[in-house]
């Protein structure tokens, strides 16, 4: 047996660690304090959790409207059956629990009870993809691959504070079931910096380039544009695409943007398998176009326990890791 | 019965007090070792552990069957650490047992570990199954016992869970399953420290009366206090007793106390990660030994 040297090594830290880089600009729990604002104007706006609403801001919502907060204990599957049940009354849920458990132990309610009625319950995913070193049990690196096959769910993946701040609303007006992967605690704010508005189903440039196409979503979107600054010092000019709903998919903007000599990535916190990646692949091939895409995305495996950068470095979504990609492709 | 090859090992004949005594002693020592995990990550579930290690110890200093050195040996007996995040609290036991080496637990939660923060089989030797998503060792454990059972072998089976995992279907699906399978192999220890992720257990879901509703799903079900250890080692001698136990699936209900043997953690706020300051893990270390001290040991 094997004893490991001494020497420092980056921590795990808490269950949810933060995704901001130092001296980012950060917004607190964005979700929370939007879902209270849009409940002020709509009084059919409820809030559920499963024993995780102070680790996705359901708390502030809670905090806003103690009687319109349903705690319902450590159980997924009661979270989005009696989610089902409040909408079928009416009511518009917002159920929060982590992603791993919305897709992995209640997919059958969300399916069944919400998506086949198709009621606007909408589901609020906490460390979506790879936003938390504990391992596979926390780290929901397939949920948009489980979800995407769900007929009528609409499927969300904000980029930071301002997205999510502008989605809520959104996602509470719009019929049907959505899921929304949540970032939580100090959000990135980010997209205040560019000419951008969060509209459902819509993707956006947000910057142009000559040379490389990235088309990205969720915190992705946030390391695309940090990348595409790190290459213009390499004299390597990068657009951005954010598409942030990933269903229904805005295939025309996306395509209409890739659909020629610059050399195209797609950027996701998620695995490579049935997330952004295949979706824009996808929609390539059904118009017939012959573009090479080159994936930034999780690979397919159980992924390792540890501290964030280490792992984010590990599988490829730091910038760093971002910039030598492309810089190889090239 | 323990076949344990360090200095722990008992001897079948050993009365219950001395019995106790071991116990209380593998459980101070593993306290030490929770502390000194708890530092490297300066936060966690120190307070969880703290308060479950009499749980542990009386599993690994009195009850399991195991071989330090071979810990995959099939004719071991299965612990199930259902409540992933106590690993904390379960590497502190099996650095006693003799299972991971003392010095690797300054490893704990760091990159490359095999010690994460949430307990894994594939990362730590002596772990049986993978936890973190809460609500699934009990049915793990059903099909273990069934499965042992089933190829003749007079292995047990005991399941470490918490109270929070009682909100989920799933623990009753499996608790169901045991008694209508007749599992008398396997025995479950239920941490009852009345805390769960957003606040106490009775604000989160009213789970009792806990002890109840394991009687009316069959099981032979006792309550009692998880940090005596000489009411742990009576609860399993009960359960070893054919006359009380009937043929039944067993539960140990534990009612414990967060942040156990520091009192100063005992007292705070309590919170499922507890925030201990950099300058206060020493102050805990000097809490424990003086406590330990002052119980004349
Ligand atoms: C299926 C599942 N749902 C939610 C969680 C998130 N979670 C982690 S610990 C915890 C509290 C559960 O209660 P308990 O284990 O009694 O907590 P403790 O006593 O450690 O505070 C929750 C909800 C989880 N790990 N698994
Ligand atoms: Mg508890």
């Amino acid at each position: 047996m094997t004893t490991t040297p001494t020497t420092k090594r980056l921590k795990t830290s808490a269950m949810i660690a933060s995704i901001a880089e130092e001296g980012q600009k950060t917004t607190p729990a964005p979700f929370g304090h939007a879902l209270a604002r849009a409940a002020e104007q709509n009084p059919a706006i409820v809030g559920l959790t499963a024993d995780l609403g102070k680790y996705t801001d359901m708390h502030v919502f809670a905090q806003a409207h103690p009687d319109r907060f349903f705690q319902m204990g450590m159980a997924e599957q009661l979270l989005l059956g009696a989610a089902a049940g409040m909408a079928q009354t009416g009511l518009v849920p917002f159920a929060s629990t982590y992603s791993v458990f919305a897709a992995r132990r209640a997919y059958d309610f969300l399916c069944l009870d919400i998506a086949e009625p198709n009621l606007n319950v909408n589901v609020v995913g906490g460390l979506p993809g790879l936003t938390t070193g504990y391992g596979p049990s926390h780290q929901a690196t397939e949920d948009m691959a489980i979800f995407r096959g769900m007929p009528n769910l609409t499927i969300v993946d904000p980029c930071d504070s301002v997205d999510i701040e502008q989605a809520v609303p959104q996602l509470a007006d719009s019929e049907g079931p959505t899921y929304l992967r949540l970032l939580r605690g100090k959000v990135p704010t980010v997209l205040d910096e560019y000419d951008y508005t969060f509209e459902l189903g819509k993707a956006k440039v947000l910057r142009g380039g000559a040379d490389v196409v990235m088309v990205s979503s969720g915190l992705m979107t946030m390391r695309a544009l940090a990348a595409a600054q790190e290459l213009a010092k390499h004299h390597v000019d990068v657009a951005v695409v954010h598409a942030p709903t990933i269903k229904p998919f805005d295939a025309e903007t996306v395509l209409r943007e890739i659909d020629g000599d610059r050399l195209v990535l797609t950027l996701e916190n998620h695995s490579v398998v049935g997330g952004l990646f295949e979706t824009v692949a996808s929609a390539v091939v059904r118009a017939g176009l012959g573009q090479r895409i080159v994936p930034v995305a999780l690979p397919d495996e159980f992924l390792d326990a540890g501290a964030l950068p280490t792992l984010h470095d590990r599988y490829g979504l730091s910038i760093k890791a971002v910039v030598a990609k492309v810089l190889a492709e090239l | 019965m323990n076949t344990l090859s360090t200095a722990t090992t008992t001897t079948p004949a050993a009365s219950p007090a001395e019995r106790t005594r071991l116990v209380q002693e593998f459980a101070y020592r593993m306290r030490h070792h929770i502390l000194d995990m708890g530092e490297v990550q300066g936060q966690g579930y120190v307070g969880q552990a703290l308060g479950a290690s009499e749980m542990f110890a009386v599993v690994y200093a009195d009850q399991l069957n195991f071989r330090a050195e071979d810990p995959d040996w099939t004719s071991r007996d299965r612990f199930l650490l259902s409540t992933g995040h106590y690993a904390i609290g379960h590497y502190a036991a099996l650095a006693e047992a003799g299972i991971v080496p003392v010095a690797e637990l300054e490893t704990y939660g760091s990159d490359d570990s095999r010690l994460p923060m949430s307990g894994m089989a594939t990362y730590t030797p002596g772990m049986e199954i993978s936890g973190g998503s809460l609500g699934h060792g009990l049915g793990v454990a059903v099909g273990t016992a069934l499965g042992l059972r089933h190829q003749g072998s007079g292995s047990r089976v005991i399941n470490f869970m918490s109270d929070g995992e009682l909100d989920e279907g799933s623990t009753w699906e499996a608790a169901m399953g045991a008694h209508h399978h007749g599992l008398d192999n396997l025995t479950v220890l239920v941490d009852i420290n009345a805390l769960q992720a957003d606040g106490k257990t009775d604000t989160v879901l009213r789970t009792e009366p806990v002890a109840d509703k394991w009687a009316a799903s069959g099981w032979f079900t006792q309550r009692v206090d998880g940090n005596d250890a000489a009411a742990l080692v009576t609860a399993f001698d009960h359960a070893a007793d054919p006359g009380q136990r009937q043929g039944r699936p067993v539960v140990i209900l534990c009612d414990t106390r967060i942040g156990r043997g520091v009192p100063m953690l005992e007292t705070r706020e309590k919170a499922h990660f507890m925030r201990i300051e950099e300058h206060e893990w020493q102050l805990c270390r000097e809490e424990l030994t003086a406590g330990s001290e002052g119980q004349n040991r």
